[in-house]
């Protein structure tokens, strides 16, 4: 019986679609099923014509010269510069927001998943974060607005001459975006904690070590790809946003550093974003260079892409076998 | 001696379910078989001769799946090999054999459940009633053959609508509440769970015990009339009184419908089955009478493991 | 001397570390997980606060119908410098149903797709295209709002204007108001696709951890794979269809920059009973509204309006986070939540 396996004939077994499915597969299964396939594929027809689109307009009028001039204001389309300050502003901004972003959030990640006492302050607290994701960007701006139009946040915003306290500046923008960046922070690296096994804390205490250097020596380093995965979500969103920057930073495409200190200035400064970039350009701002929206618009979808790969490939490379 | 239709007693049989052939001759001694026509699976004419002792009960034992050499990979690891059985109905086939040998597999294969794990490879044929399952809608074949899984599975719903889930999702109809009651009841009785649950069927299953969950199970199972049941371990995460429930159901059942039953228990095997295959490491390694298997095996390692030398 | 057998072993000297330490990182942490309730906490007291007088002026009448709010918000801008004289008046209803409308119809709509391609993406898609679905799924989450409303601006709103608008419909409002094609209809086709994504996840995620259990009783029972995963799996996890939606609404809400570019910034409120046309008229969210009077913030009684706009975001969207998020627990004790 066990002989002769080289006689054998092996085939997968295919499903035979057709004999008898009848009355199996009633009309209304039938429809269901076909929505299914409709909507999955609908997905993908959007997101590829969605990139398709805006990578051949973009490609169209992209060149060397918009990507490394200057802002200009003019009502002709060709004498509008580039987009190289709203890059740099792009750039900033997501320094800032996930420089404030990145350890608070571990640090509230760490607290959740390993202290969380009281467990019903923790809860409140893992709503907290989930109001935060839900938090409309707009009233967080206008509200970051208030706080840093207060003369007590003075030195970290544009002032007028008078002694006016405008409340914008790269960081009172970075401030809020770190608000915007933090739940995703949050939620990758405690994501990451939560899949270390009981057994490593529990070797880490047996050698002696105490909680706080157990997190430090142990945790954190085995949950770096969940925390790089957090922190770079929370760049995307940061690079995305529109509303805080177009409410935080005005309506200045150019950088406008503000104060005598050298890189300090900047960030008390205004200046645009990319995304504020192609607001400001397209039929809903002053509208005055569709095209170069156009340009800026596939250049934020080429960082886009680009931070997706890089959460793929961290998140492909840091899975961490558990034994 | 008669010719019944059970089914018309019930007036299932609108319900387009095959009558189920059984002859009844008068008496009241306990049942016994007295025609066994294992092979081809022709069905005798009625008026060919056939063996019965009067005053005695007789079922028709006639083969209704046959497997021809299946085996199963999945991956590169061989699940089955080669394996040849029959099953019939009118009796109960236990499958038996060591953890991991692939009795799950040969289970699942017989209802095509085992194509639902992408890696698994099937070769050899499965016939039932000299049909090839392989050219068979899944749905039509899983109608016939029913499963019971070794855990209870019951759907979070609603006890009576457990019962009736499969008639109600079978078809282009949906029966109304009327016309499944029989059949939902007559499944309850059947399965021996009935009495315990009828003031609350509208109650959720899953607040049922463990036992009365895989009663309910094998209640859903009958109500959609299957020809072949297969059984893994129904009994493993019962106590000892659900299980004899169990298994009084089981024998109760077998003269309508074919029975594969696996379980690791093997006094349950003597006391339920009529045919007993034993596996080992994915061979079948022997098939016979239930008698002969326990009491006289013909392979060294079958010896081994029902006098209970394996580890 | 410990200090020194633990130099010779090489073991760092956090071992040394007691107890303070541990307490005050402890404590530390827990300051910091506190300070997002604070945060949250403020930003509605404070956002209240100033949304106040917006609010006193206008008692329940500001969530109401009346004038021309546009008219409203001009006169509100152009108040006399007086504090005395400021104007507040305000009937915001047609920006409120705006909001429930252009909302309400794309989380309609976007629930129905997310079902359907969870569905799709768990159960049917063959291997190579649910390789595919799930990084575009992603994808479309990360693209911006404001290439979304790029798009919108650009194509969407002027197809529609060219394509969907008749002159007789042109004709049969032109006495209240102008189709250009900005309209309900591109606002909530937009809509729907940016949040889609966060609907997808979190039911995939779900649909996942339905137990295989259930649905192998269900196909062992001769009902066909469709069937089985509508009346079970879906079945189970409508409380994370229900959270989904819920937290789908959310962003909903807080959208701004989108429906800035797309609804067609008119204080005009698009009745579904005049028929279909509805869909082709412009009106303006809460959202974009602030977004819109961002540069007349600095005038008081105007700025106050404008964060009484705020404040209501606010609040709904807290209040619908809070409920997604109290849902998706309670999902999760049974087994089937997300995450
Ligand atoms: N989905 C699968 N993928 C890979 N290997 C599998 C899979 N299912 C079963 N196997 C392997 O096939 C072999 C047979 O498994 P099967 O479940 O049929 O054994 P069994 O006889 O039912 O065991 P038990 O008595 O413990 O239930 C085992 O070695 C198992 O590891
Ligand atoms: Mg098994």
């Amino acid at each position: 019986m066990i002989s002769g396996a080289g006689k054998k004939r092996t085939r997968r077994v295919r499903k035979p679609r057709k004999k008898g499915a009848k009355g199996v597969w009633s009309i209304g299964d039938r429809i269901g099923l076909g929505i299914a396939w409709i909507t999955g594929i609908f997905l993908c027809v959007v997101a590829f014509s969605v990139t398709i689109y805006l990578a051949v307009k973009g490609i169209s009028y992209i060149n060397l010269d918009v990507l490394t001039s200057r802002p200009e204001a003019g009502v002709e389309q060709s004498e509008t510069g580039g987009f190289l300050d709203p890059m740099i502003g792009t750039v900033l901004l997501t320094v800032l927001g996930t420089a404030i972003a990145a350890p608070i959030g571990v640090g509230i990640a760490i607290w959740l998943t390993e202290y969380g006492r009281p467990a019903s302050l923790a809860r409140f607290v893992e709503a907290g974060v989930e109001m935060l994701v839900g938090a409309p960007s707009i009233a967080l701006a206008i509200f970051g607005l208030l706080i840093f139009q207060t003369s007590f946040m003075a030195p970290f915003s544009f002032t007028a001459e008078g002694g006016a306290v405008f409340g914008r500046s790269f960081f009172a923008a970075g401030a809020i975006m770190s608000l915007i960046a933090l739940p995703f922070v949050v939620g990758g690296t405690r994501e990451a904690l939560n899949s270390i096994p009981k057994h490593v804390r529990e070797a880490s205490f047996a050698l002696g070590k105490d909680q706080a250097s157990t997190i430090r020596r142990v945790l954190l380093p085995a949950s770096r790809a969940g925390i790089a995965t957090g922190t770079t979500l929370g760049m995307a969103q940061i690079i995305g946003e529109t509303a805080v920057v177009v409410v935080l930073l005005g309506a200045s495409l150019q950088l406008a550093p503000e104060g005598a200190i050298p890189v300090l200035d900047i960030f008390k400064g205004t200046g645009s974003t990319l995304t504020s970039y192609v607001y400001i350009n397209s039929p809903a701002g002053e509208g005055k260079a569709p095209e170069k929206a156009y340009a800026a618009a596939f250049v934020l979808l080429l960082i886009v892409i680009a931070l997706n790969v890089m959460v793929n490939q961290i998140t492909k490379r840091g899975q961490h076998k558990w034994g | 001696m008669g010719i019944e239709t059970t089914d018309d007693e019930r007036g299932l049989s609108e319900a387009g379910v095959p009558p189920v052939r059984r002859i009844v001759v008068d008496g009241e001694t306990p049942p016994v078989r007295v025609a066994h026509r294992i092979g081809n699976g022709a069905s005798p004419g009625l008026d060919e001769p056939f063996a019965v002792e009067q005053d005695f009960e007789a079922v028709w034992v006639e083969e209704r799946m046959r497997i021809e050499s299946l085996g199963v990979r999945f991956g590169q690891k061989e699940a089955v090999k080669d394996v040849s059985l029959q099953v019939n109905s009118g009796e109960v086939l236990a499958l038996i054999g060591p953890s991991g040998c692939g009795k799950t597999t040969l289970l699942r294969s017989l209802n095509k459940l085992v194509d639902l794990t992408p890696t698994a490879i099937r070769s050899g044929r499965i016939l039932l009633d000299d049909e090839d399952t392989a050219y068979m809608d899944d749905t039509l074949l899983r109608k016939k053959v029913g499963m019971l899984f070794q855990q209870p599975n019951p759907f979070p719903m609603t006890i009576f609508d457990n019962v009736a889930y499969g008639l109600r999702e079978r078809g282009s109809k949906r029966p109304g509440k009327k016309a499944l009651e029989p059949i939902v009841v007559d499944a309850l009785e059947r399965a021996g769970l009935w009495d315990e649950v009828s003031d609350n069927l509208n109650h959720p299953a899953l607040s049922l015990s463990g036992g009365q969950q895989q009663r309910l199970c094998i209640a859903r199972s009958l109500a959609v009339r299957p020809e072949v049941l297969l059984l893994d371990e129904p009994c493993s995460a019962l106590d000892p009184i659900s299980t004899a429930i169990i298994e009084d159901t089981i024998v109760n059942l077998k003269d309508e419908i074919a029975i594969v039953i696996v379980t690791h228990n093997l006094q349950q095997a003597e006391r339920i089955a009529d045919k007993v295959a034993f596996m080992y490491l994915g061979d079948l390694v022997e098939y016979g009478p239930a008698t002969q298997v326990f009491n006289a095996p013909m392979a060294e390692r079958t010896k081994d493991y029902v006098r209970g030398d394996f580890g | 001397m410990p200090s020194l057998t633990l130099e010779a072993t090489g073991i760092p000297e956090e071992v040394e570390a007691g107890d303070p330490t541990n307490r005050r990182v402890e404590l530390m942490l827990g300051a910091l997980a506190s300070a997002v309730l604070l945060f949250i906490a403020g930003m509605i007291i404070f956002t209240l606060i100033k949304a106040w007088p917006s609010f006193a002026n206008n008692g329940l009448a500001w969530f109401g119908a009346g004038g021309n709010v546009d008219q409203q918000l001009s006169d509100i801008f152009n108040s006399p410098a007086d504090p005395a004289d400021y104007v507040y008046e305000l009937r915001a209803w047609p920006l409120i149903w705006s909001t429930i409308l252009i909302s309400g119809l794309s989380v309609v709509f976007a629930t129905f797709i997310a079902v359907f391609s969870s569905i799709f993406i768990v159960h049917f898609a063959p291997t190579a295209l649910q390789k595919l679905i799930e990084p575009v799924v992603k994808y479309l989450a990360a693209v911006p709002s404001v290439v979304y409303g790029l798009i919108g601006i650009l194509v969407i709103v002027p197809w529609i204007n060219n394509n969907l608008i008749t002159e007789q419909m042109r004709a049969s409002v032109a006495y209240v108001i102008q189709l250009d094609g900005s309209s309900v209809m591109a606002a909530t086709m937009i809509l729907t696709v940016m949040i889609l994504p966060i609907m997808i996840a979190l039911i995939v995620d779900s649909l996942r951890a339905v137990p295989l259990n259930w649905r192998e009783g269900a196909l062992a029972l001769g009902v066909n794979k469709w069937r089985a995963v509508r009346t079970v799996s879906v079945r189970a996890i409508r409380p994370a269809i229900v959270a989904a939606a819920v937290l789908a609404t959310a962003r909903a809400l807080g959208e701004a920059i989108m429906l800035a570019m797309v609804a067609g910034s008119i204080g005009f409120a698009p009745n579904p009973f005049d028929g279909i046309l509805f869909l082709f008229e412009p009106s303006r969210p809460l959202a974009p509204s602030i977004l819109d009077g961002e540069e007349g913030l600095s005038v008081v009684p105007f700025g106050e309006t404008m964060y009484a706009f705020g404040f209501i975001l606010i609040v709904s969207c807290v209040f619908f986070s809070f409920s997604g998020w109290a849902i998706r627990q309670s999902l999760s004790r049974y087994g089937i939540g997300a995450r």
